[in-house]
């Protein structure tokens, strides 16, 4: 079965928001839509959100590390939002396994996001519904659109394509290859939710320079010095 | 719900697809914007633009909230006839009456006086018009944001090497191994260089970053370096005392291509002093360079000339020619830096020598072993032809944390000779030029030169900014004091190839050498985060005189928002958004050139105007018009052009230049580039092509284009550069010496004033060395023992975004960034309210703890912060209740000393202004007081035109949202 799902590369992350506002400005006018705006011009702005940019620091001085955290529906391959509804509004596509909201079902009673671990869903408080990542639903399943374009939009839009795009379960996809070879991890794996989405870990490179690199025979300072004359006596005039 | 599958976006409205150039920043990317029903859909990167190559970032995917945003001027405005200017209280007038108002003025102006115009935009991208509508009014006063943005930047690496970082050159990440950040403040580039970033750690590379600060990209740096703001010229010159003490430089490279192993006279009684020997050999005509220099042969041990067939020169080492002391420029560096130790730097920058050392062999080893050569065959302006084109793989970057300190340039003079000593300019993996760079160092055009290059009815002699040679090409009076209201190309600040934007209002409120009468700012948000000084000139736009007429007698701004500036005009001129515009991002101007080739790029409007907004090119192009300027009349004086995009397609730099605004789809039928007959199909050309045109060159065109005879000859063959000569690496600079013999009394033409001698004399050092910012010399570094400085967010460019609904809940408001240690020892915990207090002023605002930050500096986010009741927001929005603007404690003028009561707090070389020289203190703000940041000002009133209030909710829909919410 497919499981659709994002890998998000914190090695390459800069943490630019350009994930936050492509999906609202995708899904604002799309499916889910729209993803209003409370005080949006006054004091304590406050708007739905798919996706949020975290950015925490660790370690001490000097040795920091700051890292970007995109944060998003993990689209769960157990997902504990779903059997919690009591409407049926929360639920699982079987197709791509896809997590999605059914506004006309959903009566806002936040269930499902306190059930939620990684606090991904925002209640819309104009329309008291629940909402949440749709990976863009109606963009990749919009066979209108070209192949290239059926990515959801913080995937397209990412400047270091730091979000990979894919099906989890094909074991020769990119986004599984990555999963396999570059340290791929899930968030908070003890609740037994399968989160689909991973993150690849930060990867440093370092040199290691030798002191014999610095002990070179084409030293261009020996080009400085003018080879010496001799001066004095030399065994070409002392020896027979 | 509809099953998401069976749903079609593409079904819901009318769907339009337009392609133009984003402007949320001044990156210029290109964008696919789609309409549904006239509103706009949504705004992707376009996936065939060269620059951003289908990506796009948090600001570019949030135009729609900039279209739409109620801070949206609508009409023209005129302060009410008793109104107070800086109240906003206006009468919605005519464009006719606002062209009449503008008429009858300005052609006063230019008939008795045209110096009293002055002209200063922000972060527009049409320098070229706006530069050459200045020239043709005949003012010198005329600047864009450069000298208050990255100047130092520019001019210590064009007058170093002949390009520099951005727009007009950059690192070369697909083939480097080590790239080292330094001094970047996280825009510039913004979607480029995070693209680059990511394959070039993906591929492997090393990335190290150097910066007071870890965020964005430092943030994936595999190493991070705290430094002390303002500083890294030290860090550059230990390092290059490392590289030189080790033998860790590229000899061809410095002998061939850059002025290291050429003669410079020391003989202390010459006129010539510090200046290279020049031969009897003539000189070729025209030549901005001459090459009649002499090089110290090794083999036969004497005077040779340089680049003679078969010589080989020593590097270092002292002679004499014909009895005069003459060391090679690369002897006197050696010894500029030997003082310059690891140990030295240590105790400046706070980096430990070993890692000082580490980080120079680091450079120096990738340079020299992992050297790149590419089979590219290519021939040097000497003719001798090459199998391959070789580079040190070490690139560097570097913007405004270098810039923006008064010792900026010559720490950037010290970086491009680093980054010369290890090979890398324009070579694979190092630095590369783009598109018109290389140029001449200095590039050719020059300022005028005296009183009389200002005539009434008179375009002005000389472009209004240029690039000085030599003292002959300052703008100064008999007494060598400055002749343009910002005092730029005078003895304060000889090299100010941007201007001093940042004095220009206090110079013109102090009437400081004279007074003027009409300001015009376009898109310069000086009342607020473009001036330092804040509160004060507030004070200044508003102040009045004896008889009660304002200092600054009238004030024109023209902006697309409610600004903190627009507060402060006489007439108010609506401009139109991005998305509603022609704009040519021209190779007269900063084109989007890649490594490989020239590109420039144009904005075709996807809507029209909202309300009765003008594009500011199309008022230009009306008042040139209408005030006759010659390159906007015909002889007859009939108008020339019918608006922008008609000059755009139409004028050309003289009659039958063939070189325009645009360099694609010239000659009559599109078949020509660069230079060409104006084509009429022009604009639908670049439509039908993503909005961009790109060439790309030939390989062989494409590396050392400052010696590359078959770039230079085809440069200039397409009018990109008047000469194809070499331009060789000017690691000692003779043009900087030229200044320093005037100030020394050593040299017969133009002399400094006797208060500038000593000043000049210092700083216009022909090495590179490391001094103290100017500030910290002046004030009490032990009772104001912090750095402040401050970086630019990826989501919000400047002060622009405040206004956009979506942006502003990524930055709502800012903290101060400091250590925790700070706090613990100042008792003040993370989150409480506190002062930062510098020489100049306070300002109250919010603490933040973090690891991330050198323990000396405190940092916030640049112009978060907002003026209560701007930019379209509520009076109690967060941006002014807790937000707050760093610039209140800085000041425009450094306190009074020996070089002058008012001088400018700038690099005394370029004038950039100091923004991060700033020393301040932090200490507990009263627990009772105010839970408000400080300073703050009556809230600004709305004014008429802009949209009502929009209330509680907003819920974008496109096709719906104008009609829902009640909007025009």
């Amino acid at each position: 079965m497919t499981q659709l799902a994002l890998v998000i590369d914190l090695n390459v992350c800069v943490g630019c928001h350009a994930c936050v506002t492509s999906c609202k400005e995708w899904n604002t006018s799309g499916w889910a839509g729209p993803m209003v705006d409370q005080r949006p011009y006054d004091a304590d702005p406050m708007g739905t959100f798919f996706n949020r940019v975290q950015t925490f620091e660790v370690g001490e001085f000097p040795n920091t590390e700051t890292v970007h955290f995109p944060k998003s529906c993990l689209h769960c391959e157990e997902p504990p939002c779903v059997p919690v509804c009591p409407t049926g509004a929360s639920y699982k596509r079987e197709d791509n396994g896809v997590v999605l909201v059914d506004y006309d079902k959903c009566i806002g009673c936040k269930y499902c996001s306190w059930a939620c671990p990684y606090g991904v869903r925002e209640l819309d408080g104009m329309q008291k519904v629940m909402k949440k990542c749709t990976l863009c639903i109606d963009r990749i399943t919009d066979e209108s659109k070209p192949e290239s374009e059926r990515k959801p939009a913080c995937v397209l839009a990412c400047p270091t394509s730091a979000r990979l795009f894919g099906d989890v379960h094909d074991p020769d996809s990119e986004v599984s290859v990555m999963i396999r070879e570059e340290g791929g991890f899930q968030l908070m794996p003890e609740w037994g939710t399968q989160p689909s989405n991973h993150y690849l870990p930060r990867r440093k490179t370092r040199i290691q320079i030798f002191e014999d690199e610095l002990e070179r025979v084409d030293n261009p300072l020996d080009k400085e010095h003018p080879l010496p004359a001799a001066t004095g006596d030399t065994l070409d005039d002392v020896t027979f | 719900m509809l099953n998401p599958v069976a749903f079609n976006d593409g079904e819901v409205g009318r769907v339009e697809v337009k392609n133009t150039t984003c402007y949320m920043c001044a990156c210029r990317c290109g964008i696919r914007v789609t309409l549904r029903d006239g509103e706009v859909r949504h705004i992707e990167g376009n996936p065939e633009h060269p620059l951003n190559q289908g990506v796009i970032c948090a600001k570019g995917a949030s135009g729609i909230m900039k279209q739409y945003s109620p801070a949206r001027l609508t009409k023209p405005l005129l302060r009410r006839p008793n109104a107070r200017r800086g109240e906003s209280d206006f009468e919605p007038i005519s464009w006719e009456r606002a062209f009449e108002i503008m008429e009858e003025r300005l052609s006063h102006l230019r008939e008795t006086d045209p110096k009293k115009f002055a002209i200063f935009t922000g972060r527009d991208q049409m320098q070229a018009l706006t530069g050459m509508f200045a020239k043709q009014f005949g003012t010198p006063n005329y600047a864009a944001h450069g000298g208050f943005c990255s100047v130092n930047m520019a001019a210590g690496m064009i007058y170093t090497i002949g390009g520099s970082f951005w727009e007009f050159g950059g690192p070369d990440l697909d083939r480097a191994k080590l790239f080292v950040m330094i001094g970047t403040a996280e825009d510039h580039h913004s979607n480029p260089m995070k693209i680059a970033l990511s394959k070039f750690k993906r591929r492997g590379g090393r990335f190290i970053s150097i910066n007071p600060v870890r965020t964005g990209y430092s943030a994936i740096a595999d190493e991070w370096v705290p430094i002390r703001p303002g500083t890294d010229g030290a860090l550059f010159l230990a390092i290059i005392h490392e590289l030189i003490s080790q033998g860790l430089y590229d000899r061809e490279f410095l002998v061939n291509y850059t002025n290291a192993a050429e003669l410079i006279d020391l003989d202390e009684s010459s006129d010539d002093y510090g200046m290279f020997i020049r031969t009897s050999k003539p000189v070729e005509e025209g030549c901005f360079d001459p090459q009649n220099k002499l090089w110290w042969d090794r083999k036969t041990n004497g005077p040779v000339n340089v680049r003679c067939e078969g010589c080989d020169p020593f590097l270092l080492g002292e002679y004499e020619v014909d009895g005069k002391p003459v060391k090679t420029a690369f002897q006197l560096l050696k010894e500029r830096v030997d003082e310059y130790t690891p140990e030295w730097a240590e105790g400046i920058t706070g980096i430990p020598a070993d890692t000082i050392r580490r980080l120079a062999h680091e450079m120096g080893v990738t340079a020299r072993d992992q050297k790149i050569e590419l089979p590219i065959q290519w021939t040097d302006v000497w003719g001798r032809e090459h199998q391959s084109v070789k580079g040190g793989p070490v690139a560097f970057h570097a913007m405004r944390g270098l810039a923006a300190h008064s010792n900026g340039f010559q720490t950037i003079r010290a970086m491009s000779v680093l980054m010369s000593l290890l090979n890398t300019i324009d070579t694979p993996g190092g630095f590369r030029h783009k598109a018109p760079f290389p140029r001449p160092i200095p590039p050719c055009p020059k300022p005028p030169n005296s009183a009389d290059d200002v005539q009434p009815n008179t375009p002005l002699n000389g472009m209004p900014l240029g690039w000085p040679a030599d003292p002959n090409d300052l703008f100064v009076d008999d007494d060598g004091e400055a002749l343009r209201l910002d005092k730029a190309f005078s003895w304060e600040y000889p090299l100010s190839v941007h201007g001093l934007m940042h004095n220009a209002i206090t110079n013109a409120w102090r009437g400081d050498r004279y007074k003027i009468d009409t300001l015009l700012l376009f898109m310069a948000n000086m009342a607020w985060n473009s001036s330092m000084n804040t509160d004060k000139v507030r004070e200044m736009l508003t102040d009045t005189d004896e008889e009660g007429e304002y200092r600054i007698p009238f004030i024109i701004v023209c902006d697309a928002f409610q600004s903190e500036t627009v507060a402060f005009a006489d007439l108010v001129l609506p401009d139109t958004t991005y998305l509603e515009r022609h704009d040519a991002m021209s190779m007269l101007d900063r084109p989007i050139s890649e490594f490989d080739g020239p590109v420039d790029s144009v904005r075709i409007p996807v809507l029209p105007p909202k309300g009765d907004c003008k594009p500011f090119q199309d008022v230009l192009v009306e008042l040139g018009s209408r005030l006759k300027l010659p390159a906007f009349v015909n002889e007859d004086g009939s108008r020339k052009f019918r608006d922008y995009p008609d000059f755009i397609v139409n004028f050309e730099t003289s009659p039958g230049s063939g070189i325009g605004f645009l360099s694609g789809w010239r000659g009559k039928g599109g078949e020509k580039f660069l230079k060409g007959e104006p084509n009429p199909r022009q604009w639908e050309m670049y439509a039908k092509n993503n909005c961009v045109f790109h060439y790309e060159l030939p390989k062989s065109y494409q590396y050392m284009r400052n010696w590359n005879k078959g770039y230079l000859e085809w440069a200039r063959a397409h009018g990109m550069t008047r000469y194809a000569e070499p331009i060789n690496v000017h690691i000692y600079s003779e043009v900087l010496q030229k200044f320093r013999l005037a100030a020394q009394g050593r040299r017969p033409g133009r002399q400094p004033p006797e208060r500038l001698r000593k000043r000049l004399a210092m700083y216009m050092d022909p090495l590179p060395f490391y001094h103290e910012t100017l500030e910290s010399n002046l004030v009490d570094t032990r009772e104001f023992p912090l750095n402040a400085v401050t970086q630019r967010p990826m989501a919000m460019y400047h002060s622009w975004d405040s206004q956009n609904a979506w942006l502003r809940q990524i930055h709502t408001y800012n903290y101060l960034y400091m250590s925790p240690r700070l706090g613990e020892a100042q008792g003040f915990d993370d989150g409480d309210w506190v002062w930062v207090e510098s020489p100049h002023g306070k300002v109250r605002c919010m603490a933040r703890f973090s690891e991330s930050v050198e323990p000396g500096t405190v940092w916030t986010w640049n112009a978060i912060g907002k003026a209560a009741g701007a930019w379209g927001l509520s009076p109690k929005a967060n941006e002014s209740q807790k937000g707050f603007l760093l610039n209140h404690v800085i000041s425009e003028e450094l306190p009074p000393c020996e070089a002058g009561e008012h001088m400018s707090n700038s690099d005394p070389v370029t004038g950039q202004a100091a923004w991060y020289d700033v020393r301040v203190k932090v200490y507990k703000a009263d627990e009772n007081g105010p839970q408000q940041s400080f300073p703050q000002f009556k809230p600004q009133r709305r004014v008429p035109g802009q949209d009502g209030r929009r209330g509680r909710w907003q819920a974008y829909f496109a096709g719906m949202f104008r009609r829902k919410f009640g909007i025009d």
